[in-house]
């Protein structure tokens, strides 16, 4: 187990370094390969431990009452500043670490592959930068792998900030492109500014507990396992009541730890692209598609979810903080699915709808109350929605990686990223357009696709929280289903396609990229099945739900019905070739504008940045720099200079007048001097 | 007739007095390089005076006075050097055209 452990860590570290260092001595062919079989080796490597997890039944893996542990594999001190300030890197393998090893590994082994055919073009060609390409996809797998299993919150953060360089990287591959450029510089500086929040979090958390690691804040040790700890709200709570009895229990009328929680959601906000802080991914499709699969659609954008998740316990104590969860959450998901409606480009589509699914996963988990609720008649499971939540992003993973693939092999096809290149493309690419649709039924939330099952989950756990929220959420999930196959018809059907003259009719792609698109199709069929409740929920505690029997009928019919209306209208729209959209759009132009142009949120941040700290704080600073403190050491340089110049014409080249000088000087001070004597 | 320092400084300064004014008027590298051995020698003479007539025990004038005609002649070896090679560049040796080092 601890060489798997380790294993699954330094595979993708070394095939980094590997491909970094010796890449471009390499064929590309092979630079592939290798970075494909590094990961895939990986892929069984996660998949060994995390089978082994949920169903050996070992006892540092579940307890005598069938409640899953939290084992730490290995724990390694890795600086040590002084005896209470310790920093490990380790492993650290519960419910989520283990789901969330087969996802990572699953998408980036498929996303490693499809980017064998991805990253060259029609005649074979290989990109500029394909090893250096493949080097970046381990480095992001490494981050990632190491992000979810970290032992202690330093631990994250520091996978957190490595995942967000590579993310950098990848956004800008196609660095001679100014948009990309622009794309990787915004993605950075918007996670690090939310990452800023994060730190304070961390700083404020661990200050007042003294604890690094997650174990020690919501956990305990079980008596006889070594390394293994059971989630307890008892240590929770203990950790509540820290601050509590702090001097400074309360800051702006929220107590230190409701603060500490919330900063720790802003970093979790920048790097899942929540409202306001939503403005870099969008933009982050500058990437190559196979990274905005990988980083921008399944992994790294959950990471905010995973974190939240990971600390649930102190969340679920801190109704202030949960609430702000589901705000975010709610406005996010509403805000992102009503721009999604309204956008050109296909991969903006996905961003968006990104977006607003993972803001889904944090209402789910900002409505999860612990206490028995009920929803529409039926019994609400205890921790249902952070069960819900995990589902989520498991199925939406392999969907919306699905998705992006799916896109991916059109931008190959069409060489466009707008639907409006596209239509009538279902003859043509076969496969593409039967994955794709799958993906869109998942996403959709029809039955028995994957989405169904866990949308399903979530609403039922916000008809136990609150009628508001789940009415809302309810919408959006209409509106998920209309922008997705609105998407979906005007790609595959509304006219005939017409290839431009001197081009070859778009066809499906080679191998290396269709075998992923089908093996992900597969899983976003069945993966509705897994019996999630038994496998990850908060505490370890096995609940019912996430499956066809224990299914609330009345949550999902409404869920379903909702579904298919959003379906049956955007059939009705985009369909055929008709001029029902334009009049739509005409008819409410002002509405189309603000979401085409997603509400303007990019021109707000250009005003603020530019126009009030660049305008009213960076321009003055920069006048005084240059003017005031420039112009005294400007001043000093040129009076030296003037008076050189004025004086440079003693330098004659004369020797008799320097004698001359020296002459009248030295008599002189010989007359000065005995004047002074006598 | 007793013989005082001054039968001795008062050529000295004479010889100095010479060498300023060689050194100034004359436009001759040379010339002006043996003004100021004058001038060297004189100084010198002045050394060898007050040391024999003030501390007539002491030979640290006298020493002086040998330091001072040894780097003298080194320095005119130097000088010469200079002037050979002034020559060479400038086919002359008047001093008033080597000013091509000003500002």
């Amino acid at each position: 187990m601890e060489t798997s452990a380790i294993l699954i860590l330094a595979i993708p570290l070394l095939m980094f370094l590997f491909l970094g260092l010796a890449g471009k001595y390499l064929p590309h062919k092979w630079a592939g390969i290798l970075g494909t079989a590094g990961m895939g080796v990986t892929m069984i490597l996660a998949y060994t431990v995390a089978f082994t997890y949920f169903f050996s039944g070992a006892p540092e893996f579940i307890s005598a009452t069938g409640d899953r542990l939290q084992h730490v594999v290995f724990n390694q001190e890795w600086l040590n500043f002084y005896d209470k300030l310790t920093i490990n890197i380790g492993f650290l393998l519960d419910p989520i670490s283990a789901m969330m090893l087969v996802v990572i590994t699953t998408i980036s082994f498929m996303v490693h592959l499809y980017s064998n055919g991805y990253m060259r073009d029609h005649h074979g060609v290989w990109e500029t930068g394909f090893q250096r390409f493949y080097a970046f996809l381990s480095l992001f797998s490494f981050s990632m792998l190491g992000l979810v299993v970290a032992t202690n919150i330093f631990q994250m953060y520091i996978f957190w900030e490595l995942v967000g360089a590579s993310s950098y990287l990848l956004i800008g591959f196609y660095y001679t492109k100014p948009s990309a450029v622009a794309a990787s510089k915004k993605a950075f500086i918007v996670t690090r500014f939310a990452d800023l929040g994060f730190l304070v979090g961390i700083l404020l958390l661990s200050f007042n507990t003294g604890f690094f690691s997650f174990t020690e804040m919501t956990s305990v040790p079980v008596e006889g396992v070594a390394d293994t700890y059971q989630i307890n709200l008892g240590t929770a709570e203990g950790i509540k009541n820290i601050f509590a009895n702090s001097a400074a229990s309360t800051f702006m009328g929220a107590s230190v730890l409701t603060w500490a929680l919330v900063l720790i959601f802003m970093g979790g906000m920048g790097k899942s692209a929540m409202m306001p802080l939503h403005i870099w991914l969008p933009d982050a499709m500058e990437g190559p598609t196979p990274v905005s699969a990988l980083i921008h659609a399944a992994t790294m954008v959950v990471a905010g979810v995973f974190l939240v998740a990971r600390l649930f316990p102190l969340y679920v104590l801190n109704e202030a903080a949960l609430d702000i969860v589901t705000v975010v959450g709610a406005v996010t998901a509403l805000y992102a699915a009503m721009v999604a409606c309204a956008q050109i480009d296909i991969k903006r589509v996905l961003a968006f709808s990104t977006i607003s699914q993972i803001a889904f996963m944090m209402v789910s988990l900002g409505v999860t109350r612990l206490g028995h609720e009920t929803a529409l008649g039926h019994e609400v499971h205890e921790g249902l929605g952070y069960m819900a939540s995990m589902f989520h992003l498991f199925t939406h993973a392999m969907f919306k990686a699905l998705l992006f693939l799916g896109a991916g092999a059109l931008i190959h096809a069409i060489g466009s990223n707008d639907y409006t290149a596209m239509h009538g493309l279902r003859k043509y690419m076969p496969v593409t357009h039967i994955t794709f649709l799958v993906g869109c039924l998942a996403i959709a939330g029809i039955i028995p696709f994957a989405g169904f099952f866990s949308k399903d989950e979530i609403l039922t756990a916000c008809f136990g929280h609150s009628a508001v929220w789940a009415i809302w959420m309810t919408l959006v999930a209409g509106l998920t289903a209309f922008y997705m196959f609105r998407l979906y018809f005007l790609i595959f059907w509304w006219k005939e396609h017409k290839t431009p003259e001197g081009h070859h009719a778009p066809h499906d792609q080679p191998w290396t990229m269709t075998l992923p698109l089908i093996i992900l199709a597969v899983i976003s069929c069945v993966a509705g099945f897994v019996p999630f409740g038994k496998l990850v929920t908060w505490n370890g505690h096995e609940i019912a739900g996430s499956n066809l029997a224990n299914l609330n009928w009345n949550v999902a019919a409404i869920s379903l019905v909702v579904a298919v209306c959003g379906i049956l209208v955007a059939m009705k729209m985009y369909k055929k070739e008709n001029p029902l959209p334009e009049k739509m759009r005409n008819a409410l132009p002002n509405l189309w504008d603000w979401c085409h142009h997603r509400f303007y949120w990019d021109e707000l941040y250009q005003f603020i940045t530019h126009k009030i700290i660049f305008g009213c704080i960076c321009k003055p600073i920069a006048w005084f720099d240059r003017h005031i403190i420039d112009g005294t050491m400007d001043a000093f340089a040129s009076i030296t200079n003037k008076a050189s110049y004025a004086i440079r014409g003693l330098q004659s080249g004369n020797v008799h007048m320097y004698v001359w000088i020296y002459l009248v000087g030295a008599i002189l001070l010989a007359a000065i001097s005995m004047i002074v004597i006598l | 007739m007793e013989i005082n320092a001054l039968y001795y400084l008062i050529p000295a300064m004479f010889m100095f007095a010479c060498g300023v004014y060689g050194f100034i008027t004359r436009r001759n590298m040379i010339a002006m390089l043996i003004s100021l051995e004058l001038m060297l020698n004189g100084v010198d003479m002045n050394f060898v005076v007050f040391n024999r007539f003030l501390y007539p025990g002491q030979l640290e004038g006298m020493f002086f006075t040998l330091f001072a005609i040894a780097i003298a002649a080194a320095e005119t070896a130097l000088a010469i050097a200079i002037v050979v090679n002034v020559y060479r560049a400038n086919n002359d040796i008047d001093v008033r055209d080597i000013n091509k080092l000003k500002f």
